[in-house]
């Protein structure tokens, strides 16, 4: 019986191995479709919300892909947490629209440069029925009037791009951010991407800060219309940054080059400017062009 | 609830028609957890048996230890390792952040306390005669524990479909350290987690059903066990 018992014990610790060999042939990609881990090179890339929500890396990852025989992985992250992902080095190269914090990012050593490669327009959305007043506005003053009319208000809330925007307006306002933040009810964090936050305010009949692509990529989804689309602090432009191999150890410098390059490209400036039009019927983005920032 | 109609039928047309998406994605999720439960088992029976037959000081307050663990958070495990994963951390120079290794790792982490307790629970309810016949005919220490375990297969085998259950239905982990990255990190929890979140209900739907149905398969084969 014992001895029974013990052989019966060999089986399962046979069973045991034979699941490790498995495991490790699935690990390492043979004779499966879906490997886990692989071999290949690998590019990581920390994207602002928006850039992933209107659906542009998904149609550019497998062109670059193909290009370099390279994976790119892309993580969704607001500006805030992609440079900080920069400075931790956990990603190889950045997209994102904050020009001050991606100056300060540059100044401290951790990126080489700025490379802007998109731009597009910041709107004010809400409900159509715009309970707060706020359509035809200057953006300052359309804050100002939401916050008087406590209508409802969805921030990002993430130290993204779109949230140091947000910041930005609230003090050209005139009005100190904490302030406004510790106000009420009526100011939401929302504290996610770019077409979360979208689909809140739609939720909660809010209004919201958003970039023009996200918008009208989400446009079907939700119950808002822009109201605000007027105004010198609205542009809003995408840069891409390289990580530092100087100052960051490890990272993949020469593929993020690769990246940055491809980005800048004619060929892609060209397709950055005509995305959308086949799904939306308009253009999403602009292709950079130096004079924008002028 | 037309949305929840339409979604519904979506997703199982998704199913049924095994939408490539769909498909990889949980077969990414299995081969994450199911990788995470056998290596935790590998570490934990031997150790579990190992604290099981051996006295030592302090062997209770171990063992409540492990047993309060059972409920620890994901997100601390995911934040415990991320930051011991990422490159500026103490073990990033294995570059394992954003990977599926550093998901296996997270669940790893997370399913030892319950696979070790369970273990130890399993080993405490067989009958000491037995091992104490074995040791009294000859046996040796490790094959005295193999006997035990074998006695115990029952529950033990309970307490890795458990652990395999918690480690592919955690999000948290999955998220922080796996970074939710298509085509490569993204499993069934934070793709449903983002896909939602995002607006795209349906996806998200057929993802959730499948979760279920693991879910169902796994309950089943514990209460087959267990009867």
């Amino acid at each position: 019986m014992a001895l029974k018992h013990i052989r019966k014990g060999r089986t399962l610790l046979a069973g045991i191995l034979l699941i490790i060999v498995l495991a490790s042939t699935v690990l390492t990609g043979c004779g499966a479709e879906t490997p886990v881990l692989e071999p290949k090179a690998r590019l990581k890339l920390a994207t602002t919300t928006s850039l992933y929500d209107t659906g542009l890396w998904g149609h550019l990852e497998t062109l670059f892909e193909k290009k370099y025989g390279v994976e790119l992985d892309i993580l969704y992250a607001g500006t805030g947490k992609a440079l900080e992902l920069g400075r931790r080095g956990d990603v190889d190269v950045l997209a994102v629209h904050d020009l001050p914090s991606e100056e300060r990012f540059i100044a401290d050593g951790y990126g080489v440069k700025r490379v802007p490669f998109a731009y597009n327009y910041f709107i004010i959305v809400g409900p159509s029925a715009d309970p707060a007043g706020i359509k035809g506005l200057s953006p300052e003053a359309a804050f100002i009037k939401v916050k008087e009319t406590s209508g409802a208000f969805v921030s990002r809330g993430d130290d993204s791009g779109t949230h140091a925007k947000e910041k930005a307006i609230w003090k050209a306002a005139g009005l100190d951010y904490e302030m406004v933040r510790q106000s009420g009810q009526w100011y939401i964090e929302a504290g996610s991407g770019m077409g979360p936050t979208l689909m809140m305010a739609s939720e909660k009949r809010a209004y919201t800060l958003t970039d023009i692509g996200t918008f009208l990529a989400y446009k079907g989804k939700l119950d808002l219309v822009p109201l605000v689309d007027k105004g010198e602090t609205l542009l809003n432009v995408y840069a891409a940054i390289a990580v530092n191999p100087e100052k960051v150890k490890g990272v993949n410098y020469d593929m993020a080059n690769n990246l940055i390059g491809f980005l800048t490209s004619t060929g892609i400036q060209k397709l950055i400017g005509d995305y959308g039009v086949k799904e939306y019927g308009t253009p999403l983005f602009s292709a950079y062009s130096d004079e924008v920032e002028q | 609830m037309t949305e929840i109609w339409q979604g519904l039928v979506r997703a199982i047309e998704l199913i049924v028609t095994l939408d490539a998406e769909v498909i990889e994605i949980t077969w990414r999720s299995l081969t994450i957890s199911v990788i995470a439960t056998v290596l935790a088992s590998v570490l934990c029976l031997p150790l579990g048996a190992l604290v099981h037959f051996r006295r030592f000081r302090g062997k209770r307050l171990l063992i409540s230890l492990v047993q309060t663990l059972y409920s620890v958070p994901t997100v601390v495990i995911g934040l415990l390792v991320f930051i011991l994963l990422s490159r500026s951390g103490p073990l990033g120079g294995l570059n394992l952040l954003f990977t599926p290794a550093a998901m296996v790792v997270g669940q790893v982490v997370l399913i030892i306390p319950i696979l070790l307790g369970l273990t130890i629970s399993a080993l405490s309810s067989v009958d000491r005669t037995i091992a104490d016949t074995a040791r009294s005919l000859g046996a040796s220490g490790p094959q005295t524990a193999v006997l035990v375990l074998t006695e115990a297969r029952f529950a033990v085998t309970a307490a890795v479909i458990m652990a395999f259950g918690r480690a592919i239905s955690e999000v948290g982990i999955a998220i922080m350290v796996g970074g939710n990255i298509r085509g490569f990190t993204r499993v069934l929890t934070t793709a449903i987690s983002l896909e939602t979140s995002r607006g795209d209900v349906e996806l998200s739907m057929a993802l959730g059903l499948i979760l279920l149905l693991i879910a169902l398969a796994v309950n089943l084969t514990l209460n087959r066990i267990q009867r």
